[in-house]
């Protein structure tokens, strides 16, 4: 008996087999011949930059597409689902980085809707609040399952959708970046859970953006390039550089400081005086000057995306005033600020920014068509010629004016709702998390242009929640904290990513 | 937590509550003869029909949909029914039956279409509106009396009360729809099926519940408890007339939505709604005790009403997503 288990222990069967797996979409390979293993109780890291085909194994695994090629065995049985609920019930459930669940409802039903526990024909609402409250303990929550699920935040959510997915007897758990928009606390305390549920047996596969969260919690990783599997490798093993230039299929530069020596600003561009919005932002004053790179940094919900929106017109501000170039400004909505030659780039590019359903070409020249009036179209050659441009400046890949914006990646959509606010040439850029969700390369390709822009003359607002990109970028760094500016450091061999991380946390005070 | 959570969920129909027992003392302190307990059940017994319109709505509204063709249903109900009985002699136990049948297939179809050809339900119910007042028309453009011994009878059957209180066979059937529809939307895994496609359809459907099959139900309750609403008013009416019930789906939607469910879906309460129609009971009930107001008074209080709530309930949306 205890020699049979040792040998389990150390070979351990796969729950999970995914063999010589093949997938064409339309114009492009998305997979090919690619073999993936998922070892119960281990947490396995999906590594590779947009578009090298995570989602589409995901996807192939979960049945969302059939397989053209290869084969799946789950428990060495060969599955094929015709959907991510078929899927569910063979026991490997998903949580998305956009939490499938009914906020209306509360966080019991939420886990057992569709199988409520029920006592002669009618919902066990007792049963059900007492199973609920049990199944978050074993996950080391402590909610109110009576209460609706707007009521907590995106990471709780996240986790009664974990827990939801535990009580379908999951055996494999697929978190496709579930960690983009926690803060540190709410992270660890989803790393807790994973911990748990590893202990358990469960085998997570785990998508994420963030290197330091692989190497802190997964065991074991497959890299995938350009639709092929690189290699499986044990985390322990392979080196953050090492892993980074098997994802992008060449070695790093060490990204450093991209700045040069310290610039000198004379010339202020935006003066925002005591501006501010009730229940959203405190009284501020920042000035921006031409050419510099103002970076903001904050926990989420600390106010930066409200600094930006202010600025923008895009909210009404309660108090305090904007001067531009010298002048009184009076930005009260988005156009007035296009007006003064100030673009926003949004944090939400689906929501907010772009429309999906246009082509490149179609989305990349709306905002220059919206400000000359719809009246005036832009010529197509002139269309044709600026928006090239940019695909060629900003290597949007596929470089095809023509293709519809929902079928690019994460990074190349950021970049087309980049272009089309270049496109405007506008004197202040307001960057909210444009590197948010985004490969390692495209995030550098970001950075470099921003740093392009600066020394053109360019003035950018930087928000992120990534405070090294902050720190790398910015000439100047503003740090929020509870809806309040509560510093402005300017961005000198002293200022580093513990400086700012102490500012954020004392709030300022020393 | 679960204090303000819960107090959040009852907080529209507790305002609405509130506003109905306002207007009662309003009523009673400017009236002689107001402030009695038949003036309630009056309200009830005139508007038993309305309130089994709007418990149907009820279910279609939190789904996120809307049902335009009750009132043309309500109609068509008591059109059929009507003709039937006085023409070839149909007994009401054979007609009822069979109203409520059709009332019921023509929400299953509307259903249907909405969920498989994913059509907006506004278009869906208005061309099903459209349909049915029409279909009264082709059966008659007369109103045809019912004298059906049985069913007069029945309509005008006084259930007496403790104090000389009464109310009609009308308001008990009410009552048991009201019940019964409570019972489903929150006891049965249908009816939080509901409140979860309302809530987001997306999800729902990624949690596994059968949203598609949710959708025709609840269009086919619509249905069901329209022709039910009509059977009701050929009780209140004794008759069956094409031009009955024109604009009663905004009545209805109005109940629904002064009783505090969000027109977009997943939120709301069987409660309010039987609130929200006796809101509106009321304030007909005021008019005619004010006697020197002509009834369209009634629409305008109506039309103040719904702007307030509809603020109220953005206020409330505003916060909460917060």
């Amino acid at each position: 008996m205890k020699k049979e288990r040792d040998v389990v222990m150390a070979v351990p069967e796969p729950i999970l087999r995914m063999t010589g797996i093949g997938k064409q979409f339309p114009g492009v390979k998305a997979l090919d011949g690619v073999d993936f293993r998922l070892l119960p109780g281990e947490v396995h890291a999906l590594m590779g930059e947009n578009g090298a085909g995570k989602s589409t194994l995901i996807k192939v695994l979960t049945g969302v597409h059939p397989v053209d090629t290869g084969t799946i065995d789950l428990d060495g049985v060969p599955v094929a689902f015709t959907g991510p609920l078929e899927a569910q019930r063979a026991g490997i459930s998903t949580v998305y980085q956009e939490v499938n669940l009914c906020t209306n409802l509360s966080v019991a039903e939420n886990i057992f809707i569709g199988r409520e526990p029920r006592k002669r024909g009618r919902i066990d609402w007792k049963r059900m609040r007492a199973r609920a409250a049990e199944l978050l303990a074993r996950l080391d929550l402590d909610l109110d399952v009576s209460a609706p699920l707007e009521a907590y935040s995106l990471a709780v959510r996240q986790m009664v959708a974990i827990a939801r997915a535990v009580d379908i007897e999951a055996r494999v758990l697929i978190l496709d970046e579930p960690t983009s928009s926690l803060d540190a606390g709410e992270v660890a305390q989803l790393f807790k859970v994973m911990r748990t549920l590893k202990g358990e047996g469960i085998a997570i596969l785990f998508v994420s953006h963030f290197l330091d969260q692989i190497y802190e919690i997964a065991d074991r990783m497959t890299i995938l390039r350009n639709g092929r599997r690189v290699g499986e490798y044990l985390v322990s093993e392979l080196s953050q550089v090492e892993l980074v230039g098997k994802m992008i299929g060449q070695e790093l530069k060490e990204l450093e400081r991209l700045h040069g020596e310290a610039k000198r600003f004379d010339a202020p561009l935006v003066e925002a005086r005591e501006l501010g919005r009730p229940g959203a932002i405190e009284p501020f004053t920042l000035t921006i000057h031409e050419g510099e790179v103002v970076g903001l940094a904050g926990l989420l919900g600390s106010g930066r995306t409200e600094v930006a929106r202010l600025l923008f017109g895009a909210d009404h501000a309660g108090g305090g005033e904007i001067a531009v170039g010298g002048t009184p400004a009076a930005l009260r909505t988005p156009r007035a600020a296009m007006g003064h030659g100030i673009a926003f780039c949004s944090e939400d590019r689906k929501a907010d920014g772009l429309v999906p359903d246009l082509t490149v070409r179609e989305n990349i020249i709306l905002a220059l068509q919206a400000t000359r009036g719809w009246t005036r179209p832009v010529p197509r050659e002139q269309q044709d010629a600026l928006v090239g441009k940019y695909i060629k400046a900003l290597k949007i890949s596929p470089p095809h004016p023509e293709h519809l914006v929902r079928n690019l990646s994460g990074g190349n959509q950021q970049k087309v709702l980049l272009a089309r606010w270049l496109i405007l040439e506008p004197r202040l850029l307001i960057l909210d998390e444009p590197t948010r969700g985004i490969d390692v390369g495209a995030k550098a390709e970001i950075q470099r242009l921003v740093v392009e822009l600066s020394d053109g003359g360019m003035a950018v607002l930087f928000i992120s929640a990534e405070l090294e990109e902050v720190l790398r970028l910015s000439h100047k760094v503003g740090v929020l904290r509870d809806r309040r500016l509560v510093a402005q450091l300017p961005n000198d061999e002293e200022l580093t990513t513990e400086v700012l991380m102490e500012t954020i946390a004392s709030g300022g005070r020393p | 937590m679960s204090a303000l959570a819960s107090r959040q969920r009852y907080l529209p129909a507790l305002v609405t509550g509130c506003l109905f027992a306002a207007m009662f003392v309003a009523g009673g302190i400017r009236y002689e003869g107001f402030a009695s307990g038949q003036v309630i059940l009056n309200v009830f017994v005139d508007n038993a029909f309305l309130l089994v319109v709007a418990v149907g709505m009820t279910f279609v509204i939190l789904t996120g949909g809307i049902d335009l063709s009750v009132g043309s249903v309500v109609a068509l109900s008591t059109m059929i029914a009507a003709t039937l009985m006085s023409g070839p002699g149909w007994p009401p136990y054979v007609v009822i039956p069979l109203v409520l049948l059709i009332g019921s297939g023509l929400g299953l179809v509307m259903g249907y279409i909405i969920h498989a050809f994913d059509i907006q339900p506004f278009i869906v119910t208005l061309a099903g509106m459209f349909l049915a007042r029409g279909l009264c028309y082709t059966i008659g453009t007369e109103s045809v009396p019912i004298e059906d011994a049985t069913f007069t009878a029945f309509a005008q059957t006084r259930i007496d009360l403790f104090a000389e209180m009464w109310i009609s066979p009308s308001v008990i059937i009410a009552a048991v729809v009201v019940a019964v529809a409570a019972y489903v939307l929150h006891y049965t895994r249908l009816g939080r099926a509901v409140y979860a496609t309302g809530g987001s359809e997306q999800s729902a459907l990624l949690m596994g519940l059968p949203v598609g099959r949710t959708k025709i139900a609840v269009y086919t309750i619509s249905g069901f408890c329209s022709a039910l609403g009509g059977v009701l008013l050929s009780f209140y009416m004794l008759s069956g007339y094409g031009l009955h019930a024109v604009g009663m789906e905004l009545d209805a939607i109005a109940a629904v939505v002064i009783g505090g469910t969000l027109l977009t879906g997943g939120s709301g309460l069987l409660l309010g709604t039987v609130l929200g129609v006796l809101v509106l009971g009321l304030i007909q009930t005021i008019i005619s005790f004010e006697g020197t107001l002509s009834s369209w008074w009634t629409k305008i209080f109506i039309g103040l009403l719904l702007f307030v709530f509809i603020v109220l309930q953005r206020l409330f949306s505003s916060r909460s997503s917060r």
